[in-house]
This record gives C-alpha cells, structure tokens and sequence, in this order.
C-alpha cells in the first residue's frame, strides 16, 4: 500500500506539472492518465473505462489562461488506480461508481491548488522585480526552475492524498453486495455524455457549418451504435 | 500652401537577418516547452518569454551579462500574455528584433500589441479546435473496441503532432517576419484552422459520444444503450438551455456521490 501510494503520487507529480509548467503535451489528460493509473494498478481496462468518463467531463473544462479548472493531471491517474484496484477486489461498477466522482473532487481540489501555486508564484516574482528590471539571467532561469519544483511538488501531494483516501476506501466499496450497482455504469455513462455532447455545443456551436458536421456526426454514430448493438 | 513637394527620404537599408545558430535554436525549442513554469497573476507568461529568448540574447555584442544583454533581458521579462504555444511566434520576432538593433520602444510597443491576438488564435485553435479534436478521435477509437493502448496513443501522436509543430512553426515565423511576425497571424492556417478544426471536432463528438456510452453500457442490447443515449441526450438539452448558469461535472460529481451513499445504504 505505501509503495502503491508513493509511486502513484510520483506519477501524479508528473502527470501534474504536465498540465501547465512542463511540457504541455496533454498526458495528463484523464484519457491517458487514469489509464496509467490503472495499468500500474494492473488492470489498464479498467483505467480506461475510467479514464473515459473523466474525459467526456473533461469537454467542460477547458485550460483558458487565467480561469480556474480542475486540474486532471494529479487527480485522473489515482481515479484510474483506485477503479483497477477496486476491481481487482471486487465489482467494476461500483469501483468506478467511487471512483469517478472522487476523480472529479480531487481534480476540483487540484484547480485550486494551481490557484494557489499561482499566488506563489506571483510572489516571488513580486520579491524579485528590481533583480527582473536589472536583467538578472539567474533570477529569470530561477523563477523558472522555482515555478515548476513547486507544481511537481503541489501535484504529487494532492496526488498522494487522494491515493491515501482511495485505495483503501475502494477496496471497501467494490466488495459491498449492492444489488443496485447495476446502474452505476449506464447511471455515470448518461451523466458523462451529457456533459460531454453540451460541451460540444457549447465549444462549436458559434462556428458557422457545425450544425451540419454534428448533424452527420451523429447520423453515423446512431448508425454505428445500432449495428453494433445488434451485433 | 507650397509648391514644391519635398524630396522623398531615401530608405532605410534593409536590415540584415542576423544568424541564428543551431544550438540557440535548439535551446530555445528546449525553453519553449517550459514557457509556463513560473505563470502568475502579476506578470503573467512575460518571465518565461525572457527565459526562452534568453538563448539568443547571449548573441548580442558583448555577450551573456553585457548592458546590451542585460537591458535586452529586462525588457523581455516583463509582463506577457499568449497562448503558450503560440508564444513561439512572439519569441522569435523578439529574438530577431533584439539582435538587429531595433530601438527598445518599438519592441516594447511590439510586446504589448502582440499580447491580445496569440491569446484569442491560440485559444481558438488548440484548446476549443486541436485538443477537443483529438480527444473525441480518441473517444471514438474507444467505442468501437480499440485497445487502452490505441486510444492512448493515437490521442497523442495526433495532439503532439499538432502542438510541436504550432511550437517549431511558429519560432521559425517569428523569427522569419521579426516585427512584421503579425501578418504571419492571417496564414490559413491560423485564420481558418479554428473553423475546420470545430467542424471536426463536432462531427467526430457527433460519431464518438454515443459510441463511447455504448461501450461503456456494454452489452444489455439496444434498448439499454438506446435508454442511456436518450438520457444523455435530455442530460445535454439541459445544459445547454442552462448555459452558462449550471456546470455539468459539478452536478455529475454531486449525482455520482448520492447514487454511491444510496447504491451501500439501500443494501446496509
């Protein structure tokens, strides 16, 4: 369990600093991390179906500049984890019944954390002006390295809290006999493509054709969906 | 009113594009992906633009610590707002602007007015175009059965292909136009990229989302897909009537808690 939790903090750490600081190549998305999280747990599947929830959420949140979102890099990896750790126990879907909404809290406690980073930051930076305003390659190089320690070092902690409260938590959670758990994927399956297909609208809908696109979209995933359904 | 019309100023001579070695480009790149570390609220991206054009300061006369080097750094460090990737096409104009001399108020003045339009692009075109692209092809790929690795990594070498080359394309244009660097912001693929990057992205999250919420319902036939798709769909009426007022994953992570404390407590 300790190991469980430290390596998973330090995937988190990674997974974090990726989100704004360093390099920004988005695999910190949940798509990806918690289906790292659930690979280290052993079970990438289960990391995925997770990962896919958080992602269709994830449409709804966009990284704008300033604006505050919640942070997926730090949270998706444990959310996946602790649903391949569930499931190594007991049942799938109330694994990931705990397990997505935990993702969405921990990626809410993650946003304002940046917040917080970010005040630092601004700080520092303050502390440092007349050092910017001499051009000062060290303070300018160290305001850089400073940013970036900090943020690996804010998302691994909420990386590692959260995978002290999950793991043990799920493990509980999977092997409770609840005859109703059932619903719990189509239940989370219902919310995350609401969110995701409002999302969509609300990303496209001031561009001009996309009414059409999404349209034929949909055509042919109705299409697809009935034949492989049948199937 | 004068007759004679007064003889024209001879033009200034062409400044010549000054080098731009391997290694300061390959720092630079190296920088780029780091223009973030240190954002804030006071100066926003503006230490990271210094640091990134710092490579190429150190070319000044004089070298790296110089007045030339120092004053040069001072200025680049100021505030700054981009989008990250785009930055790359503000930190090779200034680059260029810096090693051929221009004076200091026109870069300032540069600085300011670059701000506002790499924000807007780069906001259309990565975060509401490349990125929710890519991750509706990387949803579809899951609804039709792709493993966890094929959704993986097909999702990133698509968005990776696009943001290093936003990143490599727009050092080189920046570095390429110097001050001019804002008529590189009416190349089609900046002006119209947006455009056909939303179309895309919504004809594949038309293809992709209920393909997604198939397989994750997995089985039950179509009247229980059929069941989830229509509940989803009066789901995202909702929110979209409710635009702007209601937050769909706050209210998800709200319903998902009750349904767990309800699913154990229905049992216990």
């Amino acid at each position: 369990m300790i190991v469980d939790v430290l390596v998973l903090a330090a995937l988190g750490a990674i997974l974090g600093l990726d989100v704004v600081s360093f390099p920004q190549a988005q695999i910190s998305r949940p798509l990806v991390s918690a289906t790292l999280g659930g690979a280290f747990m052993g079970n990438a599947g289960v990391g995925l179906l997770c990962g896919v929830l958080l992602e269709l959420f994830a449409h709804e949140t966009l990284p704008f500049g300033a604006s505050r979102y919640p942070e997926w890099g730090s949270s998706s990896p444990i959310a996946g984890a602790a649903a391949a750790a569930g499931a190594a126990v007991g049942s799938v879907p109330m694994s990931l019944l705990f397990a997505v909404p935990f993702g969405l809290l921990t990626a809410s406690l993650g946003g304002w954390s940046m917040v917080q980073l970010r005040q630092l930051n601004a700080r520092l930076a303050r502390r440092r002006l007349d050092a910017l305003a001499r051009g000062s390659a060290r303070t300018v190089a160290g305001l850089q390295v400073a940013g970036a320690t900090a943020d690996l070092s804010r998302a691994g902690l909420v990386a590692m809290l959260a995978a002290i409260v999950a793991l043990p938590a799920v493990r509980w959670i999977a092997v409770q006999p609840a005859p109703m758990s059932v619903y719990a994927i189509p239940m989370l399956a219902s919310l995350g493509g609401a969110v995701a297909a409002g999302a969509a609208w609300k990303m496209f809908h001031s561009t001009s054709g996309t009414r059409w696109f999404g349209l034929a979209g949909l055509a042919v995933g109705a299409l697809l969906v009935s034949l492989m359904s049948r199937g | 009113m004068s007759g004679a019309s007064e003889p024209t100023p001879p033009a200034a001579p062409p400044i010549a594009a000054p080098a731009f070695p391997f290694r300061t480009r390959a720092a630079i790149i190296c920088r780029l992906f780091a223009v973030q570390a240190s954002w804030n609220y006071e100066i926003l991206i503006g230490n990271g633009i210094g640091f990134c054009v710092e490579p190429a300061l150190r070319l000044l006369p004089g070298g790296a610590g110089s007045e030339e080097y120092r004053a040069a750094l001072a200025r680049q460090s100021q505030y700054f707002n981009a989008h990250p990737y785009l930055a790359s096409f503000a930190v090779g104009a200034l680059a260029r602007a810096e090693l051929e001399g221009q004076p200091p108020a026109r870069i300032e003045r540069f600085r300011t007015a670059l701000c506002g339009p790499l924000g807007s692009v780069g906001d259309r075109l990565v975060w509401v175009g490349l990125l929710p692209a890519c991750s509706f092809a990387g949803l579809l790929l899951f609804g039709v059965g792709a493993t966890a690795l094929t959704c993986v990594l097909v999702f990133l070498v698509m968005y990776n292909a696009g943001h290093v080359a936003l990143r490599l394309w727009g050092l080189q244009m920046g570095w390429e136009k110097g001050l001019a660097v804002a008529s590189a912001l009416g190349h089609p693929i900046l002006r119209e990229g947006p455009v056909w990057l939303a179309r895309a992205g919504t004809f594949l999250a038309g293809v992709a989302v209920p393909l997604a919420v198939m397989r994750l319902v997995d089985g039950g036939g179509l009247a229980r897909v059929g069941l989830t798709l229509v509940t989803a769909a009066a789901g995202a009426s909702a929110l979209v009537l409710f635009h702007g007022r209601v937050e769909g994953w706050r209210l998800a992570l709200l319903a998902g808690f009750a349904a767990l404390v309800l699913f154990l407590f229905r049992h216990a």
